[in-house]
C-alpha cells in the first residue's frame, strides 16, 4: 500500500510511522499539511505530536490546514484513515470522529506501556487480533481523556464502534475506558496509544503490527 | 590597543553603583573596561560588556581551571569551549554532539518556565551545529520534599521539562533526582542534550568572512529576559522574586519548527551558510559577538531591523533581550533570499539585522546613529580570577570522622533499614518523574529510563549510544577531589553496566560563590578530581557549563559537579539492563572489596538516612574503576551479562534489591561472615557492580574478570519471590511496593 503520513507544524511521530510501515514492506510518504490532494494514496496516517503546539486546543488549528478538506473527501471514499494521539485529537476536532480529548484526569503527562483490550476483530483495523485479545502499546499524552455525551457514548457502544479499551488502570480518566473508536463506515480509526512505538522487537514489543497488518490485509 | 572614537551618544562620565550592580560588574572591572577601550563605554557598550563579562558568559572564575581537563583524543572533533557543543566521532560515518547546561536561578523563582527554557536553550545549542537532537537528560536537585515549597519546585520543574521537551519530539531518556537540605532555596536544574549528524556535516558558530549577512530567525524580540545572564551570576536573595521578569517564557512549538527548519537547512543547503548560533544568554549580544570572535572579524548590527514584539524598545534592550527561540544565521550574501524562503516553509520569518566587517569592531546602530562601537576582542576578554582557596574546617572535620566508631547494625534490623533506604527519594524509583516525559518518541530508545544508562539506537548503524548523568554532591562536599572523581567513575560504571564503552564527558559545575575561599577550594579541587578521573577512564571533556553563585540567605548549595557521559555500545542489540531475568541465574559481585570495612560508609545514604550524618571518608580508586569498566564491556560484548547494575547509593543491598524489583524475581544471596553488617550491606565502596549470568557461565566470567584483574565473587542465585540477602529476608513484593511508591507518595500528596 501507499500511505500518506500527514505532517503539521509540531507533528513528531511522522518518521516513526514511516519506519513502522516501511518495515512491513509498505510505501509511506510524509505529506506536508499545505498539500491539497490525497488522491494518489491508499491510506492516510495522522501521527502524534503537538500540531501548532496544542495552542487554543489540541487539534483545533490543524483542522483548518489545507490538507483537511482533502482528508474529508478521502474519508468518503472508504479508504482507511488512522489517527493516533494528536491525530485522534485532530480527527475529533475535524468532526470525522465524535467526542473530544480532555486533559488527563491526573493533570499530568503520561508516557508508559499500556494494556488495551481489543473489543472486536471483525474490522479493517483489528482483523489480525483475536477477539478480546490484550495488546500492549505505549501511550504518551497529556490530553487523552476521551469525553462525549452519554447519548454519543451509547451510540458508539451500540454500533460496536469502540475498538480499543484501556485494560487495568485507566491512565487518563477516559469515559468507559475508551482508547480508540471508529467512524460509522469503519474506515476512520482514532486512538490515543502509539502502535508505531510497538513495531520493532528491539524496542520491546511488536503488538502495533497487529493494527498495520490488519489495515494492509483489508485495504492492501 | 585600538582606541575607538566615542559613539554618537555621549558616554556617561561617571557610572552609578546601581548601574554596575544591575549588570553585576565590579568597579574594578568597569575601570578595566575603560582602560581597554581607552574611554568610558556608552550605555549600550556597558550593557554588552556586562553581559559578556558575567560569570555565566565569561567564566571568570572557572576558565583558569579548565586546562586541567583532558580534552582530546582520536574521537574528539571539537575544541573545548569553541563551539556550541562538543562533537565525538562515533564511527560508521556519524558524529554525536552533546552538552549540558544549568538553568538553576530561573527555576528557583519560576520553576515551570525556568526549567522549560533550560531545555529549549540546550536543544538550540545542539541544532545550532546542524545536528539532530535525539535525547534529553535532566539532572535535578531539590530540598527535602516534606517541605511544601520544595514540592512545588520539584513538581513545577518536572512539568516544565515535560511541557517543553514533550512538545519537541525529543525523548527525555535519563537523568537524576537527588534531594538534599542545601538545595532548598537553590534547586539545581541541569539539562543535557545529545544529537547526531553525519560526519563532515557539522556547522561552526562563526560569522564568516566580511560581507556575510547576519540574519535573525524565530521569535520576535521582546523585553523578556533582560539581564538574565547577570541574574545567573549573582546569589539569590529575598529580592530575587522581583527578578521574575528576567525569566523567559518558552514557546516549544516555535522551537520545534525552528529545529526542523535549521536541521533541514544544514542538511540540504549547508553551502548557503557560514555559521549558525543560538541566541541564548545575553541574546543578540553574545551570539553575534562570539561569532565575530571566532571569525576574527567585526560586525555591524542595525537594531531597528530586529523584529520586535513590543514597541518603544531601546537599542540596549534589543541587544540584551533574552527572548527565547531565536537563532542567528551567518548567510552568504547571495543566499539571503534562499534562506528567507526556506524558513517561510515553516512559517518562520528570517530578517537581515547586520553584516560582518573586517575592522574587528562590534558596531551597534539605532537607525543612522551609532550607539556602540567596541572592539570584539575587548568584549570577549573578561578578566580571569584565581581566588584564594582554603578548605572549610567544619567539612574537613566531618570527612575525617571515622565511621568505625559507630556501633554496627544489629542483623535483625537490616530488613527495616533496607526498606527505609528503598523509600529514600534518592534511591526510590523515579517513575513518577519519567512517566511525565515522553521517553520513546523517535523510536530509538532501546533501554528506557530506570536502568543505569539509557541506550539509543541509530538507524542503520550496528553500534548504539549510551548516556547518563551523575553528580554525587554529598561526597563532593566531604571531599571535593575524590567526590568529583567519583562522579566520573559512577557515570562510567553506569555506561559500562549498559554494555557500552565510556567515550566522552560534558560537565555542569554547580557551585556557590567562588569568591569565598572554601567555595573556590571546592571548585578547584573538583575540577582536578574530575580531570584525573576523565584521564584514567579515557573520557575527555568535550563541553560544559559553570553555574556559580548558587547560594541564598540559607547558605551555599552543596557543591555539585554533574557529569554527563556518552558511551558507545558496539552492538546495540546486546544492550544490558539492570533487571534480573531468570530463575537459576547466578549473581556475581564484580570489583573490589567483597567484605568492605566501615570506611566505605563515608558519605553514604545509610549514614544519612539511619544516623542523620553526612560524614566520613570518600575514597576513589581510579585504576580499579577503569579495570571494572573494561571487564563489564568485555563481558557484555561476549553476551555473558543477563543483567548488570552499578553498586553505589545504598550499597550492595540496594543494588541487589533494585535488580530484583526491576526483574520482578527474587534473589538469594549469602555474604558469609563479614567484618561489619552495615558496611557489607550498605557501604558504598566504589568500583563494584552486581551482575547476573546464566548458570554454567561461571568459568567464562571468572576468566574474563581475572584477565582484567577484577575480583569476581559468586554471591547468590536469582529466583523465588523473596529477597534474601544475608540477614535480610523480605517478600519481594513488599520491597517493590516501597520502592515504586515512595516518590509519588511524597509528591502527589
Amino acid at each position: 500500500m501507499r500511505f500518506a503520513v500527514l505532517v503539521f507544524p509540531g507533528t513528531w511521530s511522522d518518521w516513526d510511522c514511516v519506519y513502522a510501515l516501511e518495515n512491513l514492506g509498505q510505501v509511506a510518504e510524509r505529506v506536508w499539511h499545505k498539500e491539497s490532494s490525497l488522491d494518489e494514496y491508499d491510506g492516510v496516517i495522522l501521527p502524534g505530536g503537538f500540531s501548532y503546539g496544542d495552542h487554543l486546543r489540541c487539534g483545533a488549528i490543524a483542522r483548518f490546514s489545507p490538507v483537511m478538506s482533502a482528508l474529508e473527501r478521502f474519508a468518503g471514499t472508504g479508504k482507511p484513515i488512522f489517527g493516533s494521539c494528536n491525530g485522534f485529537q485532530i480527527l475529533c476536532e475535524a468532526g470525522l470522529l465524535p467526542g473530544v480529548l480532555l486533559r488527563n484526569a491526573s493533570l499530568q503527562f503520561r508516557c508508559q506501556p499500556q494494556e488495551l483490550t481489543v473489543e472486536r476483530n471483525d474490522t479493517g483495523f483489528s482483523s489480525s487480533c483475536r477477539p478480546g485479545q490484550i495488546v500492549q502499546l505505549p501511550i504518551s499524552h497529556g490530553e487523552g481523556q476521551y469525553f462525549a455525551s452519554p447519548e454519543v457514548l451509547d451510540e458508539l457502544e451500540d454500533a460496536g464502534r469502540v475498538l480499543f479499551r484501556y485494560s487495568g488502570e485507566n491512565p487518563n480518566g477516559s469515559l468507559r475506558d475508551i482508547a480508540g473508536i471508529v467512524n460509522p463506515m469503519g474506515n476512520v480509526l482514532g486512538m490515543m496509544p502509539h502502535p508505531e512505538r510497538a513495531s520493532d522487537p528491539l524496542l520491546g514489543g511488536t503488538d502495533g503490527n497487529y493494527i498495520w497488518r490488519s489495515m494492509i490485509e483489508r485495504w492492501g | 590597543m585600538t582606541t575607538v572614537p566615542a559613539p554618537n551618544d555621549a558616554p556617561p562620565a561617571e557610572v552609578d553603583d546601581d548601574v554596575l550592580a544591575q549588570i553585576a560588574l565590579s568597579r574594578d572591572e568597569y575601570q578595566l573596561a575603560c582602560e581597554m577601550l581607552g574611554r568610558a563605554p556608552s550605555d549600550v557598550e556597558l550593557g554588552m560588556i556586562g553581559a559578556l563579562w558575567s560569570e555565566h558568559c565569561g567564566y571568570k572564575h572557572s576558565r583558569p581551571l579548565f586546562h586541567h581537563f583532558p580534552t582530546e583524543d582520536e574521537r574528539i572533533l571539537t575544541n573545548l569551549g569553541e563551539e556550541n557543543a562538543g562533537a565525538i566521532d562515533i564511527g560508521g560515518g556519524w558524529v554525536a554532539v552533546m552538552k549540558i547546561e544549568s538553568h538553576n536561578h530561573p527555576s528557583a523563582i519560576e520553576p515551570y518556565e525556568g526549567a522549560a527554557t533550560g531545555v529549549g536553550g540546550i536543544v538550540r545549542d545542539i541544532f545550532a551545529m546542524g545536528a539532530q537532537p535525539i535525547a534529553l537528560l535532566d539532572s535535578l536537585r531539590f530540598g527535602p520534599l516534606e517541605d511544601r515549597r520544595n514540592r512545588r519546585l520539584c513538581v513545577g520543574v518536572v512539568a516544565g521539562i515535560g511541557g517543553y521537551g514533550n512538545c519537541l519530539g525529543i525523548p527525555t531518556v535519563g537523568g537524576e533526582l537527588i534531594i538534599g537540605d542545601a538545595y532548598s532555596s537553590n534547586p539545581l536544574v541541569n539539562a543535557m542534550c545529545l544529537g547526531i549528524a553525519p560526519r563532515g556535516s557539522l556547522l561552526s558558530a562563526t560569522a564568516g568572512p566580511p560581507g556575510t549577512q547576519l540574519m535573525i530567525v524565530g521569535a520576535d524580540t521582546g523585553r523578556d529576559g533582560l539581564h538574565g545572564a547577570t541574574f545567573a551570576s549573582v546569589e539569590l536573595d529575598e529580592s530575587s522574586a522581583e527578578r521574575r521578569p528576567a525569566v523567559q517564557v518558552g514557546n516549544p512549538f516555535l522551537e520545534k519548527s525552528l529545529m526542523d527548519a535549521c536541521v533541514g537547512l544544514v542538511r540540504d543547503h549547508r553551502d548557503w551558510l557560514e555559521g549558525l548560533q543560538d541566541c541564548g544568554a545575553a541574546g543578540i549580544t553574545s551570539s553575534t559577538v562570539e561569532m565575530a570572535e571566532r571569525a576574527g572579524a567585526g560586525i555591524r548590527i542595525q537594531t531597528q531591523q530586529v523584529p520586535r514584539r513590543e514597541s518603544g524598545m531601546t537599542p540596549y534592550e534589543v541587544m540584551l533581550s533574552e527572548s527565547q527561540e531565536r537563532m542567528i544565521a551567518a548567510v552568504k550574501p547571495e543566499h539571503v533570499g534562499d534562506v528567507q524562503a526556506w524558513f517561510e516553509h515553516w512559517d518562520l520569518h528570517a530578517e537581515v539585522i547586520g553584516d560582518v566587517t573586517d575592522d574587528g569592531i562590534a558596531r551597534v546602530f539605532d537607525g543612522e546613529s551609532e550607539v556602540g562601537a567596541a572592539p570584539v576582542s575587548v568584549m570577549t576578554s573578561p578578566p580571569a580570577y584565581t581566588p584564594y582557596a582554603e578548605r572549610d574546617a567544619e567539612s574537613a572535620a566531618r570527612a575525617a570522622w571515622d565511621p568505625s566508631t559507630l556501633p554496627d547494625l544489629a542483623p535483625p534490623d537490616a530488613n527495616d533499614v533496607l526498606l527505609r533506604l528503598l523509600a529514600s527519594p534518592n534511591i526510590a524509583s523515579k517513575r513518577w518523574v519519567y512517566r511525565q516525559y515522553d521517553h520513546m518518541v523517535g523510536t530509538n530508545t532501546v533501554v528506557t529510563p530506570g536502568s543505569d544508562a539509557a541506550v539509543l539506537r541509530i538507524r542503520g548503524l550496528k553500534q548504539g549510544l549510551a548516556v547518563c548523568t551523575d553528580g554525587p554532591g554529598r561526597a563532593v562536599e566531604l571531599d571535593p577531589y575524590a567526590g568529583a572523581a567519583r562522579a566520573v567513575a559512577e557515570a562510567a560504571r553506569n555506561i559500562a553496566c549498559s554494555g557500552a564503552r565510556p567515550v566522552a564527558v560534558t560537565d555542569c559545575l554547580n557551585f556557590a560563590n567562588p569568591e569565598r575561599p572554601p567555595i573556590y577550594y571546592q571548585l578547584s579541587q573538583s575540577i582536578r578530581g574530575m580531570a584525573d578521573a576523565c584521564r584514567a577512564l579515557g573520557t575527555p571533556v568535550v563541553s560544559g557549563n559553570a553555574s556559580l553563585y548558587n547560594e541564598s540567605e540559607d547558605g551555599p548549595v552543596t557543591p555539585t559537579p554533574v557529569v554527563g557521559m556518552l558511551g558507545i555500545i558496539a552492538d546495540v542489540t546486546k544492550a544490558v539492563r539492570m533487571a534480573f531475568q531468570d530463575d537459576g541465574d547466578e549473581i556475581w559481585l564484580l570489583g573490589s572489596r567483597p567484605d568492605p570495612d566501615a570506611s566505605t560508609l563515608g558519605g553514604s545514604e545509610y549514614l544519612s538516612i539511619v544516623h542523620g550524618l553526612s560524614a566520613g571518608p570518600v575514597a576513589v580508586d581510579l585504576e580499579a574503576e577503569s579495570a571494572l569498566v573494561d571487564a563489564l564491556v568485555d563481558a557484555a560484548e561476549a553476551g555473558l551479562l543477563k543483567s548488570a547494575h552499578d553498586c553505589s547509593d545504598g550499597g550492595l543491598a540496594v543494588a541487589l534489591a533494585e535488580s530484583a524489583i526491576a526483574g520482578e524475581v527474587g534473589a538469594t544471596v549469602e555474604l558469609g561472615s563479614v567484618e561489619r553488617v552495615d558496611a557489607a550491606l550498605f557501604g558504598e565502596a566504589g568500583a563494584r557492580a552486581v551482575i547476573s549470568v546464566a548458570a554454567g557461565e561461571s568459568a567464562r566470567l571468572a576468566a574474563m574478570a581475572s584477565r582484567h584483574g577484577v575480583a569476581a565473587t559468586r554471591i547468590g542465585t536469582v529466583g523465588g519471590d523473596q529477597l534474601r540477602l544475608g540477614s535480610i529476608n523480605t517478600p519481594l513484593s513488599e520491597a517493590a511496593d516501597v520502592w515504586n511508591s515512595a516518590l509519588s507518595d511524597l509528591l502527589d500528596s
